[in-house]
């Protein structure tokens, strides 16, 4: 049921694509069509399949330190009261700075490599990962931290067996977000300066008016970005296993 | 089918005195709570009942002056509330063995000891179940079980029955009082009735700085037939006693 949901979303939005051609009349160096840009991808995959490795390194290097980075932060809060009251501000300010404006000064300090992207898609999964996380925790029964109390819990024993459980679900939802935007972390790092990746080959297929490989490329990104945000979902569905998603209101009552 | 390794301890409050938001909730209390038997606490709504079982339980938000002091020294309590508080990630089985979990004692005995508890109480078909596969009344049986897993020689019991139907509260009264047979259980609740038929004791708080009134002298064995003769006649005068106090404190 729910494969041919998307299997149906993902024909109509293909015949809306294909339907702004048709009626907007664009020309090809503007819209390609769904058919060209297919063929775009089965003829150049051997040049674009480097440039999704590069990418997709980047984006999970990414999640991986930004969530370790974002979980640890949100750790040493739920510790030190002393340490969040001096941490929480640096939170705020990761987020008040816009981050797409520092990707010129994160390739300057780190150079045309690997590094600043990973570094971009880090500070902007940041926030969301320490706050859900940070704020799950918070959200653990008093009653329940009283019983473990009295049954002489450990720290490290009672953060494994209560207070991050209770926290996954809010966790969960900061990974979502976190897996939906770190692929925007990596391709406005690549935009700024690179030498490979699916940013890189855009803007390189754009300048050479191959508006098909440009469309290319982004097709493969969003693919790529679903493909990497369902399996985040399904992992932390799993994870969650004690808690169905239920919907609020039942669908028959409206 | 009582579980008790430790002999049981009798606590002592003297001269006890705590302010809630600058109201007197205890002023100078002495009470002993005696050792090996099921001493019950009834009363209104905020007349420090919990608050009671919060300062034994040595609660860090609460302050208080006085004395309290357990004999043997220094005991340890087991807890149990009027919520079950079972992990919803964990089996019934793994609940029941939290205590020793959160301190790192799981061993071959105690999951053992926590199969042999959940056998006892009837639940033996649900260890593996997680606590939203069961009813009202197994979970506050599994959280019963988790609190005699702890091998505690005090009992603080908040309620604990206070959220489940009339049959199901019966029966698990019942598995209690077998299961408590010989410990200090100390036992807060707003029942009348669950106070004739659980306690050896009963305690009454009434009026803010609260007053005492112990009832010690209770006939029969527990659990007290609810339509025994004796409960019938000791609940109708507990029930006059505490509308008598509510109608006075007003």
């Amino acid at each position: 049921m729910k494969a041919g949901r998307i299997i149906t979303l993902a024909i109509m939005l293909l015949l809306v694509w294909q339907l702004i051609v048709l009626i907007s009349g664009a020309p090809p160096y503007i819209l390609p069509g769904p058919w060209p840009v297919a063929l775009a991808i089965i003829h150049n995959w051997q040049e674009l399949w480097p440039h999704l490795q590069t990418t997709l390194v980047e984006i999970l290097l990414g999640l991986l330190i930004g969530s370790l980075l974002g979980g640890s932060s949100a750790l040493l809060m739920t510790l030190s009261p002393l340490l969040k009251r001096w941490l929480l501000p640096v939170l705020v300010i990761s987020q008040a700075i816009p981050v797409f404006a520092l990707a010129p000064v994160l390739v300057l300090w780190l150079g045309y490599g690997l590094a600043s992207k990973v570094a971009m898609a880090v500070l902007i999964i940041y926030f969301p990962v320490t706050s859900s996380f940070y704020y799950g925790m918070q959200r653990t029964d008093r009653d329940l931290l009283e019983l473990a109390r009295i049954m002489g819990a450990t720290t490290p024993r009672l953060f494994r067996y209560i207070i991050i459980p209770t926290a996954l679900p809010s966790l969960g939802s900061g990974l979502r977000v976190a897996t939906a935007v770190a692929p925007i972390g990596a391709v406005v790092g690549e935009w700024v300066g690179s030498s490979s990746g699916l940013g890189y080959y855009m803007l390189y297929a754009n300048a050479r008016m191959q508006i098909d490989n440009m469309f290319a490329a982004l097709a493969i990104l969003a693919l790529t970005s679903l493909s990497l945000y369902f399996c985040i979902d399904a992992l932390i569905t799993k994870l969650h296993f004690w808690e169905s998603p239920k919907e609020l209101i039942h669908e028959k009552t409206y | 089918m009582a579980v008790s390794i430790l002999p049981p301890a009798s606590v002592r409050l003297t001269d006890v005195s705590v302010d809630y938001s600058g109201n007197p909730l205890f002023d100078n209390l002495n009470l002993t709570i005696a050792a090996g038997k099921t001493t019950c606490i009834l009363g209104p709504s905020g007349c420090g009942k919990s608050t009671l079982l919060k300062l034994i339980a040595s609660n860090p938000d609460i302050e208080y002056s006085g004395t309290i002091t357990f004999s043997p020294p220094d005991q340890e309590v087991s807890w149990m509330g009027q919520n079950d508080l079972l992990l919803p990630w964990m089996t019934l089985h793994d609940n029941v063995m939290l205590g020793a979990r959160l301190r790192g004692e799981v061993s071959r005995s105690t999951e053992e000891k926590a199969s042999v508890l959940l056998r006892s109480a009837g639940l033996a078909k649900y260890e593996l179940a997680l606590p939203a596969q069961l009813s009202g009344g197994m979970r506050q049986r599994g959280a019963l079980l988790r609190t005699l897993m702890e091998e505690r020689s005090l009992l603080l019991m908040d309620e604990p029955f206070s959220a489940l139907d009339a049959l199901t509260r019966l029966k698990l009264q019942d598995l209690t009082v077998s299961m408590t047979r010989d410990k200090t259980v100390l036992l807060v609740t707003h029942d009348p009735l669950e106070a004739l038929r659980m306690g050896n004791e009963i305690i009454i708080f009434s009026g803010t700085p609260a007053d005492v009134e112990i009832i010690s002298d209770l006939p029969g064995k527990v659990p007290r037939h609810a339509a025994a003769p004796d409960t019938a006649r000791l609940h109708d005068s507990l029930l006059r006693k505490l509308m008598r106090e509510n109608h006075e404190s007003r």
